[in-house]
């Protein structure tokens, strides 16, 4: 059964393998192959909490418009794993495509009337070719992936650039990959019409755009940044965020003469000590930084409200996951905001960054080091699985080579020899920051002993009522100057005069503009803005004020970011409509819209 | 209550080497009870950092939660301190240090804060051999939480109240040699004698130097039939030998008495000459240390002194081979990329 339109540059390919069969780099390097071809894609991994054996799913949207959020409804699966099978079947969308292993017959309960079967018999093909199972397995990979190259019309000599490239440091295996790829372009050719209905043309749609995830991202942001020290605590999605630091830490940062390290990485016994070894680094005059997921934010709850207290610059990303521990932890959820915002026991409060994109990781990762040392404070960078762990069409990362980081209000020697009287929390600038001095300084001015609020503005020991709320004053003075300097809020409209808004922030931002567009499409028009940081600025404020309602959009149940913005901005929780989504996978534009059009309806009425 | 010595300093005042006078490193007045181990525990810090001549500032001492590690206020007031979460100071000084490996790290805590909520981050501390002095005001009790039994009461071990303890306690030295710390002793608040040249050893020493210092608590734990009472410990001491310790600037000349003296040189090049009592002791060699801890378990005896010391130790730094420079100091300069760099790696993910 066929479907006669063409559909070019837009469509949605799945790949349903099995976890650790090396399926994971051939998918990579069809992806590139598409990127490189000019067309926008993005491709995103779907994997079980598993090392060996259990289904996984790859899923690379082809989009010539340039929507980068995931999209329901699957144009072509190429099913690799008997495992799945039934699932895999039931996921092709009408007049799609079923790609599978013909060796086997398929069983008659997996026809469908109304999909195409596209057979290749990948491992007969194999057995033929190959004699060590191992080599069976691996160039299956990329037999299927030439057969799809073929009818998806994929330039064969830009696939076979992808494929030189990344076997550069092996070149051995080029030709070996390279001839594996033609088995299965010749097998389509001699069984096959091709290309499919579905199919890439060549565009020039993605400029000097780079392909790459968040948390690497942020990892190269914290070397530019001059992070010098990184602990941390294994947890999905946030290790190859450290991982990612390491890789290049190992390249940029080794002194030349001495090959020593410019960095220190520990891997500490739990996510307590990361963080405890981040606040003494931090501390202690270095940058530092640790990255983890919902699970190791419970357990770094106590240190966080400590840093708070104490005024220690600390940065932390968080990828965040479903929860609990045996929740699904290589899910994608934005379900930690309020954990995060109000982080730790007694009055406290924290700084959060809401990056969209891998380069807005890489400068919210640079910038969060200025922020932490400006503010005297915990800054939280807020990922998600989605985009710490997928890759992502982005802009090129951009630097400034005359950047100065920005340590904040440090004391010197000679600015410590000048000073009458040292007081560490004394707000004399009346911003609510005060001045730090790092051990080591000055042989008898500005030594402190730093503890939590059990003190007054020179950190004497104290006890006293007033003295504690002075204190909270001036952090609630910082926590004004904060708003002052935090990335502002994003707006998607020349001018906002409707009266229906939306705002969404993190990896919202593709379906949610998305979304814009086919609501456009459908006669309605809604403002949108991406809110990038906490605490939420005046710019925020105005637009709810601005509208009647405001849809918020984010993926988790309790609407937590909705609740955040009623308690600190004081909104009527009747004007804030929550669109929600928390199956764990990422957001896509049909279910906001399929949330938002009902209620549209009655609000307009 | 709380309120600051005046920084009175008498011009007849002696002063060390480099010209402090003691007073330099005396920290606030302290407010634990009178009679408490801890003050006279700071008391020994105080005077030993006065005696090797240390700059003030060029210590940073930090600790957890409890009586114990409300101390480092009471020492060394121009030195940085850190009185951080109860049982994490070793992840903090961590930290510390490896942001600046130029400091001496002095690290307090009490038996609670060490040996059950932070019994993890003691043990990995320890082994990655991070280069500091730890010391563990060991009462036997929650003293600022009114008396609890630590997990370092002796089982039988009478409180305050009148009960006994039932669980076996935790011998803080036997574990910290059991995880292969490269300088491990234990001392009596009560002997400044034994432990003021600890100290100072243990500051010489490069590497994890562990001190379980012996220190009662008077309101809570100084009762009879308290195995952490001032009578008890006097009464059941047992000193592995006196020591003296030699700082490397003054010349040595050590009588030796063959068979009962032993001299250890520190990573700094100080001394520390033994005059031991147990002559099968040698405190460089782990197997005969063991054996030491041992027998006076059996005993029933608390031993005391320097137990091991590792000469050759090396530290967390030059493990995971970071620059001799301290991190923290390095700049734009030293820790940013080039642009070039930038373009290469947008270049490689496209
Ligand atoms: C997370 C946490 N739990 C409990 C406490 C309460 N607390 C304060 S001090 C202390 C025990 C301290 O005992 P120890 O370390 O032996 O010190 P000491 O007072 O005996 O010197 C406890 C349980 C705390 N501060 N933090
Ligand atoms: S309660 Fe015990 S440990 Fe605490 S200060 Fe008093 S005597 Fe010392
Ligand atoms: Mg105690």
């Amino acid at each position: 059964m066929s479907n006669n339109t063409i559909k070019i540059n837009d469509f949605v390919i799945r790949f349903a393998n099995v976890n650790g069969t090396g399926s994971a780099s051939a998918n990579t390097m069809f992806a590139l192959s598409i990127f490189r071809m000019g067309v926008p894609m993005t491709a995103k991994n779907v994997f079980p909490s598993n090392i060996q054996g259990l289904p996984t799913w790859y899923e690379v949207r082809v989009s010539e418009k340039g929507y980068l959020g995931r999209r329901e409804g699957v144009n072509l699966v190429a099913c690799l794993n008997p495992q799945s099978l039934a699932k895999d079947v039931a996921t092709v969308m009408p007049g799609g495509y079923f790609v599978f292993d013909s060796t086997k017959n398929l069983h008659k309960e997996f026809l469908r009337e109304d999909i195409n079967y596209i057979g290749i018999p990948m491992m007969e093909i194999c057995m033929r070719e190959y004699t060590d199972p191992r080599m069976r397995q691996l160039f299956k990979n990329m037999i299927y992936v030439g057969a799809l190259a073929t009818l998806l019309n994929i330039d064969l000599d830009v696939l076979n650039g992808v494929i030189s490239d990344e076997f550069k440091k092996k070149p051995k295996l080029i030709d070996p990959n390279i001839y594996a790829i033609n088995l299965g372009v010749n097998y389509i050719k001699a069984n096959y019409d091709y290309p499919l209905n579905i199919r890439l043309e060549k565009r020039n749609l993605v400029g000097n755009k780079i392909v790459i995830n968040g948390n690497t991202a942020c990892g190269i942001g914290a070397i530019y940044a001059g992070a010098t020290v990184a602990a941390w605590y294994p947890i999905t999605p946030s290790t190859s965020l450290i991982d990612a630091y390491g890789k290049y830490a190992s390249k940029l940062r080794i002194d030349k003469e001495t090959g020593l390290n410019k960095f220190a990485i520990v891997q500490a016994e739990d996510e307590l000590s990361a963080i405890g070894m981040v606040i003494g680094a931090n501390w202690n005059g270095a940058r530092a930084f640790t990255s983890t997921s919902g699970p190791g934010i419970s357990l770094m709850s106590e240190f966080l409200g400590l840093a708070y207290f104490a005024e220690i610059s600390t940065v932390l990303f968080n990828v965040q996951r479903t929860g609990p521990s045996t929740g699904m932890p290589t899910r994608t959820q934005q379900s930690d905001i309020l954990a995060c915002a109000y982080a730790s026991h007694g009055d406290t409060k924290h700084i959060l960054l809401f990056p969209s994109s891998p380069k807005e990781c890489f400068e919210m990762s640079a910038d969060a080091f200025d922020l932490a040392e400006r503010l005297q404070t915990p800054i939280i960078v807020m990922l998600d699985l989605d985009l710490g762990m997928n890759d992502h069409l982005s802009e090129p990362f951009e630097w400034d080579e005359n950047r100065i980081y920005d340590r904040g209000k440090v004391l010197n020697t000679e600015e410590l020899e000048a000073c009458v009287q040292y007081g560490r929390y004394l707000d004399l600038d009346k911003d609510g920051i005060s001045y730090r001095t790092i051990a080591g300084t000055h042989p008898t001015k500005g030594a402190f002993v730093t503890r939590g609020t059990s003190r007054d503005e020179y950190a004497k020991y104290t006890e006293q009522g007033e003295e504690y709320v002075k204190n909270m004053e001036k952090l609630t003075r910082k926590w004004e100057t904060a708003k002052k300097i935090i990335p502002e809020a994003e707006l998607y409209q020349s001018s906002s005069n409707h009266k229906i808004g939306m705002l969404f922030f993190g990896t919202t931002l593709y379906p949610a503009l998305e979304a814009m567009d086919i609501l456009k499409d459908q006669g309605i028009q809604i403002d949108a803005m991406r809110i990038r940081a906490f605490p939420f600025t005046k710019a925020v404020d105005d637009f709810i004020n601005q509208h009647d309602y405001v849809f918020v959009i984010e993926q988790n149940r309790d609407a937590q970011f909705r609740s955040l913005l009623v308690n600190e901005l004081d909104i009527n929780p009747k004007k804030l409509i929550k669109i929600l989504n928390y199956d764990g996978m990422p957001v896509t534009a049909d279910c906001i819209v399929e949330q938002i059009l009902p209620n549209f309806e009655s609000i307009l009425a | 209550m709380s309120y600051i010595k005046p920084p009175f300093r008498h011009p007849d005042l002696p002063s060390n080497e480099l010209g402090y006078s003691k007073k330099d490193y005396e920290g606030t007045i302290s407010t634990l009870c009178a009679g408490c181990g801890h003050d006279s525990i700071s008391g020994a810090i105080v005077q030993a950092c006065y005696e090797m001549s240390v700059e003030p500032h060029r210590i940073a001492k930090l600790s957890g939660i409890g009586c114990s590690s409300k101390t480092p206020a009471y020492f060394l007031n121009n030195s940085h301190g850190f009185n951080s979460v109860h049982g994490r100071m070793p992840s903090v000084a961590t930290g510390a240090n490896l942001a600046n490996r130029d400091l001496l790290y002095l690290g307090v805590s009490g038996d609670g804060d060490s040996a059950s909520i932070g019994m993890g981050q003691f043990v990995h501390v320890i082994r990655r051999n991070l280069n500091m002095t730890y010391i563990v005001m060991n009462n036997g009790c929650y003293g600022l939480t009114k008396g609890q039994d630590s997990a370092t009461a002796d089982e039988g071990s009478l409180s305050k109240g009148g009960s006994t303890n039932l669980f076996q306690g935790i011998d803080l030295v036997g574990l910290a040699m059991e995880l292969g710390a490269s300088f491990v002793a234990r001392s009596f608040s009560g002997d400044k004698n034994q432990l003021i040249p600890l100290l100072k050893a243990a500051m010489s020493h490069k590497g994890f130097a562990f001190i379980d210092i012996i220190s009662p608590c008077v309101t809570f734990n100084n009762n009879v039939g308290s195995t952490k009472s001032y009578d008890y410990v006097r009464d059941h001491m047992e000193t592995l030998g006196t020591l003296d310790f030699v700082p490397y600037k003054n010349e040595i000349t050590l009588d030796y008495q063959a068979g009962d003296s032993k001299a250890v040189q520190l990573h700094d090049g100080s001394m520390l000459n033994l005059h031991k009592l147990n002559l099968e002791w040698d405190p460089t060699n782990r197997k005969s240390a063991l054996e030491q801890i041992n027998q006076s378990k059996d005993k029933g005896e608390i031993l005391t002194g320097l137990i091991y010391i590792d000469q050759e130790s090396t530290d967390l730094h030059s493990l995971i081979k970071t620059t001799k420079q301290p991190l923290n100091s390095l700049t734009e300069k030293e820790l940013m990329p080039s642009l070039t760099d930038l373009e290469l790696i947008n270049e490689d993910h496209r």
